[in-house]
Formats: structure tokens, sequence, C-alpha cells
């Protein structure tokens, strides 16, 4: 064959030699951007394909009390996982799991739902295993491919039910909680605080989580646990509140069962000692993820055992609001505490053709502003709030702080219901409303379109307390608000805080305070009692008082729901917490706990003490109030005004 | 020169080749889940044995006999891949389709693999038979019917890895026999409108360039015809010839072009290959170390994606080590094919090129997306019986190549 002389052969050696050096280059070209240049992205993707991220969680924050008693800490315990590589896997691992520790179907369907929403991450099947269910999974470890036990800290109350609504509760991040970036920072399985302190200060207790890897296979199947270094987990910050526990307790272990309400006690700069609402619950139940049954009891208990009822419940303020009428007619200078009203008090009020009665029906007679809060005589709070007219009571209303939440550092507090002006009733009554006069009456003694939470009220009471500024409230940090002031003179509040003295002297809680600590007074307290009308039932009681009554250290207000007029408990349950914190659990020693960081002396403290019933025998948690308490004295009466 | 007359470099660059191929067909066992490729290279060591055997045998063999004989093998070569379309199974990821020949249940082998090197050696004979290099497409019409019933055939399994080399084997030795590349490329223009059908436009300009080659390289009006009506009929029927893929294939040539169309399956090979690759680096995890193959992330890491093992437990440095042993193969062969003495041994040599660089381009090149991922081994490194006995005979073959011309007394001029 003619082509195969060495000349052209050696022609197309060279052109074949090209051809090969080309594809060649070509070849290794591809190679080194595969692995040179773009080594670090498929590194990543080599990770990330056989790489499972098992995140770490933190020790959450411990909070304590002011004096460094812990109200939350945490406690060693495990979790338990699952790596699956399918769902049908997990269905499968799933229910060989339940015959080793058993799970109920609500905890197999919480499985496959996380299992949806982050396939490749480990599901979390006990939030909170006890050791002994650990060591059984432990023991059939070849059963179950995928297992991961993991030692985690877990979140402990050891006040429990006393502390709940202040400090609230953790529970796992929701999918529409990271869809809104509610907590921020926060990833799938992270836990957050839901209420309270946890969840006000969430980002401060929580802390960031570590991570460490677990190799799994192209069928997703777990091959070792713990590869490569782990990143650790970061602990929360530790938070110091204002709480008293020793009061928050005690407050808790006085509260009668089966009653609703709320206590709060606030020193006059607005640390709060202690809040507190009934009915509670246990906040532990929450840790490791709530079971079916308690989250449904929780929820659908008539009771609402979640909602703080010092801040998320609004009451008709009644009675305490008289202080806050007068407040304003003595800033006025429409009044001082010796004006006696035109009209005395015979039984009842005539505006136009309609009598306004006061509570009691034969009357007081002529009172002046000392005797009239003393004896919470509506008659001659209807002619102050006369005189100051709806518009200035409803100016002065909004200016001490009745409009609007008082800002305390807890989550979802409420606003009360106060209106801000008289547009407020044209718009709802319409252009040609007209009764201003009978409105401003029912103001004047706490009544009509006013709905006050407590720690609004206390809030007011701690300014008549101290200097007349209304501190916000706070039990870590309290909010930039401006404290708003009362305007009062140092006489005019001093004046206020004899008449609530009469009130705890001779006045409405009189009887009940002698029932209490008997006749020996180691402590005096200053306060006002008041009965909002309900009228789906009983009504419900108020007592806000201060102690002790010339240099108030702390006021205490609380309420309780549905206990009728004359039921003495809150009262005996305010007068009891202010000595427990003022005297301290063993009274017979018979001194004011003096703080520290205040200024004054307490040289106005009690000079003896005759006879002090130890508060230590204050009935048990949920007992029965004791009988003297019990036992409606002729000065027990409580103020009743009624709507016209 | 030694009296042995042995090309050396020759027997060195495939130990070479053979001995890593091994190692790595070792490593690819090593996963920390069982796979098939577990204890596969032992099996490998009996194929060694039998394939040096075999190598032996035909170095041993004269070309002349392997001439006369080259009709017969072709003949039963072609009866064994009709056989296999009726009787044929399928194996591995190719479980539907019909490329084994099996007895019983036993598998023996892939007439494919047999086909390629009796369309060497067929054509090697028919050319050095001829007066003339082939000079117009009438000629060309022999030589391409002797590649395209076997090519037909194995389509037909399907097979599309196979059916390439065949296309390899084809104008490689169509280009040595000496066939100009003018005539080459319009016998290759038909089938580069097939896949430019795809664009309007690219087809488009394809047909005005066909046109003015034509025009200018002045072939017979019969001829310019022909082509170009060919290179149109292929681009009107690309369209319904696209629809009558199956859809693995068409897939298959869809994440060629983006394997993210389809990450979980079809995609799935090309994108963990390139993942496994890509995670090597210079100097790679370390042999049998690589997670991504241990994981059995890597699939086919012992046949078809062989080489990604190799990319990601010695890196970048390991994949030139071995490109350089391939390429020092062909060089080696190169230099026998120019150095043979007579024209069949030298077109025999350089079929073998032709069917090893498609072999080799072909499955390197689609480990790194490339090339399209067709199933087709890698020459000594893949897991594979008559594959790697047919090799060690194209070994043998360019061994007594070597030999002949050195006894002959070849002296380069």
């Amino acid at each position: 064959m003619n082509g195969f002389d060495a000349y052209q052969l050696r022609r197309r050696a060279a052109t074949a030699n090209w051809i090969l050096g080309g594809a060649f280059l070509l070849l290794i070209g591809a190679f080194f951007r595969t692995q040179i240049v773009q080594h670090a992205r498929f590194e990543l993707q080599a990770r990330s394909n056989r790489l499972r991220s098992i995140p770490l969680e933190p020790p959450r924050g411990e909070i304590v009390d002011r004096t460094g008693r812990l109200i939350a800490e945490n406690v060693p315990g495990f979790s338990v996982k699952l790596l699956a590589p399918s769902r049908d896997s997990l269905r499968a691992v799933l229910a060989r799991f339940a015959t080793i520790v058993p799970l109920d179907s609500f905890d197999i369907q919480e499985a496959m739902r996380r299992y949806r929403s982050a396939p490749y991450q480990p599901v979390v099947v006990l939030g909170d295993a006890d050791f002994e269910d650990v060591s059984r999974l432990e023991e059939h470890r070849t059963l179950l491919p995928g297992l991961i036990i993991q030692s985690e800290p877990k979140r402990f109350y050891p006040q429990g039910a006393a502390v709940a609504h202040l400090i609230g509760y953790v529970s796992e991040v929701t999918e529409s909680d990271l869809a809104t970036n509610r907590f921020p920072d926060a990833t799938l399985g992270s836990l957050v605080g839901k209420a309270g302190i946890e969840r006000e200060y969430d980002s401060t207790l929580r802390g960031r989580p570590g991570v460490r890897f677990a190799e799994v296979n192209a069928r997703g199947r777990l091959v070792r646990e713990d590869v490569g270094a782990p990143l650790d987990p970061v602990a929360g910050h530790q938070i110091r509140t204002t709480i008293d526990l020793d009061l928050q307790r005690y407050i808790d272990s006085i509260w009668p069962t089966g009653v609703r309400g709320a206590m709060v006690a606030m020193t006059p700069a607005g640390e709060v000692r202690a809040i507190y609402s009934a009915p509670t619950y246990d906040p532990n139940v929450f840790v490791g993820g709530i079971d079916a049954a308690n989250w449904r009891l929780l929820n659908t208990d008539s009771a609402k055992p979640m909602l703080d009822r010092a801040i998320n419940g609004r009451y008709p303020p009644a009675s305490p609001f008289k202080l806050a009428t007068a407040a304003a007619a003595l800033r006025r200078g429409l009044i001082d505490f010796d004006t006696h009203m035109p009209v005395p008090c015979r039984g009842g009020f005539q505006l136009g053709n309609r009598i306004f009665h006061c509570w009691k029906k034969e009357g007081h007679g002529s009172l002046n502003l000392t005797e009239a809060i003393a004896a919470s005589c509506d008659v001659y709070f209807y002619q102050v709030g006369q005189r100051l007219g709806l518009e200035r009571l409803l100016e002065d209303g909004v200016r001490m702080g009745f409009h609007d939440k008082t800002d305390i550092d807890l989550p979802s507090e409420q606003t009360p219901i106060f209106p801000s002006s008289l547009e407020y009733f044209r718009n709802r009554y319409g252009k040609n409303w007209s009764s201003q006069a009978a409105t401003a009456l029912n103001f004047a003694i706490g009544q009509g379109e006013n709905d006050q939470t407590l720690i609004n009220m206390v809030q007011f009471y701690s300014a008549l307390a101290g200097t007349g500024v209304e501190h916000v409230p706070y039990l870590v940090r309290p909010a930039d608000t401006l404290n708003r002031s009362l305007g009062l003179t140092d006489e005019q509040l001093a004046g206020l805080r004899h008449a609530l003295v009469a009130v705890a002297e001779e006045g409405t809680a009189a009887g009940i305070l002698r029932a209490t600590v008997g006749k020996g007074r180691a402590l005096a307290i200053a306060g006002k009692t008041g009965t909002a009308q309900n009228s789906h039932g009983l009504d419900h009681r108020w007592f806000i008082a201060m102690a002790p009554a010339d240099h108030p250290l702390l006021v205490v207000g609380g309420i309780m729901e549905n206990v009728g007029l004359h039921d003495p408990a809150i009262v005996r349950n305010v007068i009891l917490a202010l000595r427990r914190y003022l005297l301290g659990p063993d009274s017979s020693a018979a001194r004011l706990r003096i703080e520290a960081n205040e200024s004054f002396v307490a040289d106005s403290g009690p000079s003896a003490a005759d006879e002090l019933p130890d508060s230590g025998t204050a009935p048990a948690r949920r007992a029965a109030p004791p009988p003297g308490a019990r036992a409606p004295a002729a000065g027990v009466s409580a103020d009743r005004a009624r709507t016209p | 020169m030694r009296s042995t007359g042995v090309d050396r470099q020759l027997i060195l660059v495939a130990a070479g080749l053979m001995i890593y191929g091994l190692v790595i067909l070792y490593s690819a066992g090593q996963t920390d889940i069982v796979t098939q490729a577990k204890g596969v290279w032992y099996h490998q060591f009996v194929w060694v044995g039998v394939g040096l055997v075999a190598a032996y045998a035909t170095f041993k063999t004269s070309l002349r006999l392997l001439e006369w004989a080259a009709p017969l093998v072709y003949a039963f070569s072609l009866l064994l891949l009709a056989a296999v379309l009726v009787i044929g199974t399928g194996a591995g990821t190719a479980e539907s389709s019909k490329s084994w020949l099996a007895i019983g249940s036993h598998r023996i082998g892939q007439p494919a693999e047999l086909a390629k090197l009796a369309a060497v050696l067929m054509l090697a004979r028919y050319l050095s038979s001829l007066k003339e290099p082939p000079r117009s497409l009438r000629d060309l019409i022999a030589p391409c019917s002797l590649i395209g019933i076997p090519f037909l055939l194995v389509m037909k399994q399907p097979d599309l890895g196979s059916a390439i080399v065949f296309i390899g084997i084809l104008f490689a030795m169509l280009f040595w026999a000496g066939v100009r590349p003018r005539l080459l490329f319009m016998l290759a223009s038909p089938g580069i409108s097939l896949l430019l059908a795809f664009s309007n436009y690219a087809w488009g300009a394809w047909m005005v360039l066909v046109f003015a080659l034509l025009v200018w390289w002045r072939p017979y009006i019969w001829e310019s015809v022909t082509i170009y009506l060919a290179n149109f009929v292929m681009g009107a029927i690309a369209m319904p010839a696209w629809r009558h893929l199956q859809p693995y294939q068409q897939n298959r040539l869809l994440t060629f072009l983006n394997p993210e169309v389809d990450p979980r399956a079809a995609g799935y090979h090309a994108i963990q290959s390139k993942v496994a690759i890509g995670s090597g680096g210079w100097f790679g995890t370390g042999l049998t170390q690589g997670p991504q193959k241990r994981l059995a992330f890597l699939p086919e890491q012992h046949t078809d994606f062989i080489f990604s093992v190799v990319g990601e437990e010695l890196g970048f440095v390991g994949v030139t080590v071995a490109l350089a042993l391939f390429l020092g193969l062909f060089l080696v062969l190169l230099r026998t094919a120019r150095r043979a003495s007579d024209p069949f041994s030298s077109l025999v040599v350089f079929g073998i090129i032709g069917l090893w660089f498609t072999h080799v381009f072909e499955n390197v090149g689609m480990t790194v997306n490339v090339m399209p991922i067709t199933g087709i081994p890698l020459p000594f490194f893949s897991y594979g019986g008559s594959f790697f006995v047919i090799c060690c005979i194209c070994l043998g073959l360019a061994a007594r190549v070597a030999w002949d011309s050195r006894m002959s007394g070849y002296a380069e001029l």
C-alpha cells in the first residue's frame, strides 16, 4: 500500500502527537480546575455530604433573686435523638424504640413532624429522658441505628409554681417564631424563653449553641459520632433580679386554694420584690417538651393558669382609684385635707334627677378628705369629681399613667383601659353625648370605662409611698420610659399616707388588720381597700398597702377575683406579706430590715412589740385562713359604689 | 539493542498502569459499608493472570496469522454480537441492556470488547490491502461498513459507550491509513450537524460553513451534494431522533450540560464524582482513605468511576501520574506504529491507540464532566474480565509488532 513510507508516517505521527497532547492537556486542565481552583467549594460540598451537625445546647444563664438565691438553674439531663436516612426508616426505628421506652402517638407524630422540617438533623425523640430510660436504650443500642444520646443541661425551676408567671418557661422555638425572627439567632431546635423573664431576657440567657459532627454514609446511616473537633456551646449570662425569693415563696404559700388573683410587691423606686398570679402552674413541665395531656390541661382550664393576672388581668380599679381623684384635686388646689364638701353623706348624692348612692346606706355624715379616704365615702368623692370635671379627671388620669402600661420588663403587659379625652365618649356614644357630669362622678370613685392592671395600680401607690414619682417597675433593668411625677408636695403625700393609715387603723381595713396581727402593732401599715363589682359573679377585692407608713419601704398590692364583698383574705395576705418582708420570718425579732442602700433610718419603726404573732405560724400553704381572720369583724366592710 | 528485542518501554509503562490500576481497585473496595466492590481486586488477579497468558500467546503469534484470521475473528465477533441481542443479559448500572453473554446465570463476557479488537484487525487488513489510501467518499463505503455493522449491533444493545469507541477506531485508522483530513471532516460533518441541530443558530452557521468548505475544497460534485444532503437530513431528524432516545439516555446528555438538572438521579453520578475529585486537592486524602468513596457517595467506584478514586485519594498529583502513564503508553505505541514493518501491523497498533484513547478520554473526561456519562471502562483500572483480557491481547500485539520491526532491522531515518 502506498502512503506508508517513513516520511508520511512521521508527518502523521506528528499530527497524532499534537492531538494526543491537546487531549491530555484538556483533561489535566479540567482536573486542575476541579481539584485546585475549585477545591474549597468541593471540599465543603464533600463535608456537607457526609457530616451531619448535631447542635449542642448551651446551658441557659441562671436567674437568681436579689440575694443570689436560685430561681432558675440547670441540671444535667439527657436528650435522645435519632438520625434517620428516611421517613420509613425513622418510623420503623420509632416503632422499635417504643418497645424499649414507651412512646405515645403524640411523641411519634412530633418526631415525624420534626423530621419533615429538618430531615438532615437528628430528630429529638425524648427531650428530657431520665437515667433509667437512657440506660435501657444504651442496652439495646444495636437495635436502634442512628441513636444519639446526648447529655444536655436541662432547665430546672427549684421554686416551681411559686415563680411560674414571673420566670416564664422555655420551650423549643417554633417554625413561625423563626419565620418572624422573633428570637434573633435562634435556629431550629433552639430552646427559647416563651414567657416571663425567660422571654424578656431570652437573648441574654440563651447563650450560643455549639455543634458536633456525626458522619453518615450515602444512605444517610450513622457511621460514627464525634467526628472532628466539636464547637463548644457558649453558656448564657446569669441574670440577677430584684425579686425577693423568700417573699415570693411566702406569698405563694399563704394564697388560698382555688382563688384567682394576683399580688405584686415593689419598692417605691420600682424594684419588684414579688409578682405572683394564681392559679399558677409548674414551669418545669415545659422542660424537654411539654406532653400533650399537660398542654391540654393548661390551655383548656377555665381558670387560665397561664395568664399572668398581675400584668394581664384588667379590673375596675374601684376605691383604690379614689386616691388618684384626691391627688388630682390636691394638685390643682381644689381641696385640701380639711375640706368638707357642701353636701354631707346621707347615703346618696343627687345629680339632676338621679341619685348616686354611697356604699354605706346610712351615710357617713360630713367628712374631711382624710376621713373620707378612711371611710371610702363615695358621696365625698362624687363631689370631688364634680369639682374636677370629667375633662380634668381624664387629663390628670393620663398624666398619672392610668392610660398607659407601666413598661415593666415582662412580656405582653396589657395596656389599661382609660379614656385619654372626651373624644373617646363622643366616638363611643355619638356626638350628642351629654352625660359628662354623671360620668365624672363615676370616674371619681374608680368606676366607668376604667380598667386597670394590678401592676399599674401598685405603681401609682408606690409613687404615693415615695417622693411622688412613679418609677417604672422592673425585675432586672428599668425601661428607659420617663418616670412620671404626680406633682404633689411632700406635705400632700404625707397627708395622703396619713389618710391611708387611717384606713388601716380605723377605716375599712382596720378589722382585718386587728384580726391578722392582733392589737400590737410592730409595723404601721397604710393602705386602701376596694371592691370591683363584677356582673358575672362575686365581686373582686382589692387591697394596696405600704409600710412602714411614715417612710414606706415596700408597697404590696393584691386582687382576688370573685371572693365577694366581705372576704378578708386579700387584706390579710397583703398585710402578712408586708410584715414578712419588713420584719422577716421571725417577727419576734421585731426589727425592720433596713436596706443597706436606702438612706432613711428606721426610727419611725415600732417602739416595742408587745404581741406579735409569728408570721411563721401563718397558715401553711393552701391552708384555710386562721379562724381569727375569718370572723367578719364589725369593721370589716367593703366599700361599694353602685353604678348608676 | 538487546537480543530479546522486546520493547522494554512498552512493558514498563504497561506494568506501571496495571499495578497502579490494581492498587486503586483494591482501594475502591475499602468502604465503610459493604459494596459490591469489596474484594473485586482479588478476582482481578485472576484476570491479570489470564491476561498475561493471553498477552504472551499473542506475542508469540505471527501478525501474518492474525491478518489471515482477521475475517474469521470479525465474523465470529459479529455472530456473538447478534447472539447477545437475543440471549444477552444486563448487569450493574445497565441492568436493562443486553450486553453480557451468559451461560445459565454465569456471565462470561461482553462480546462488544472482542468486537472492538476484531474490528481493528479487520479494518487493518482491508486498508492495508488497498493500493492507495481512500480518496473519495465512495472509497470510504467499505471501511465504514466494516465498522458500521458492529457499531449498529452495539447501539442496539444499547451500549452507547462502546459504540462511540468504534467511531474512535474508524477515524483513527482512516487517518493513519492516509485519508486526507478534509475527507475525514466531510465524513464527520453529518454527526456534528446532528449535535448542533439543537440550536437553530448554531446549525444554520454550521450549514453555511460546510457549504463554504465544499466550495473551497471542490470535491466531486456528487460528493458535495451527498455531504450537504447528509448534513441537512441529520439536522432535520435530530429532534425526532432525540425523542426516540431512552429517557435515561436523554438524561445523561442533559445532565452532561447541567448536572444540577437532576441531582438525585441522573446528575447524581456526575455531581458525586466531581465532589470526590474536587475534595482531593493537590495530594488527596491518602490511599483507601477517601471519605466520599468510603461512605459510598461515589457510585460505581470500581468500574466506570474508578478514576474518581484516584482523584479523591491521590489528588491532582495522582491524577497527573496516571494520565502521564497513559500518555506514555500512547507515545510508545505511536512510535511502534510508525516503525512497524508492514502497513497491517502499523494500522493494528494505531487502531489500538484509537481504541484506548477513546476509552481513556471518555472515561476520565466524564469523571470531571468534560464528557457525557457513558458506561465505558478505563483500561487497566476498571474491574472487568473481558476488557482486561482484550487489553492484554492488545499489549501482546503491540509488543509483537515492535519485536517484528526490530527483528527486521528498523532504523530511524
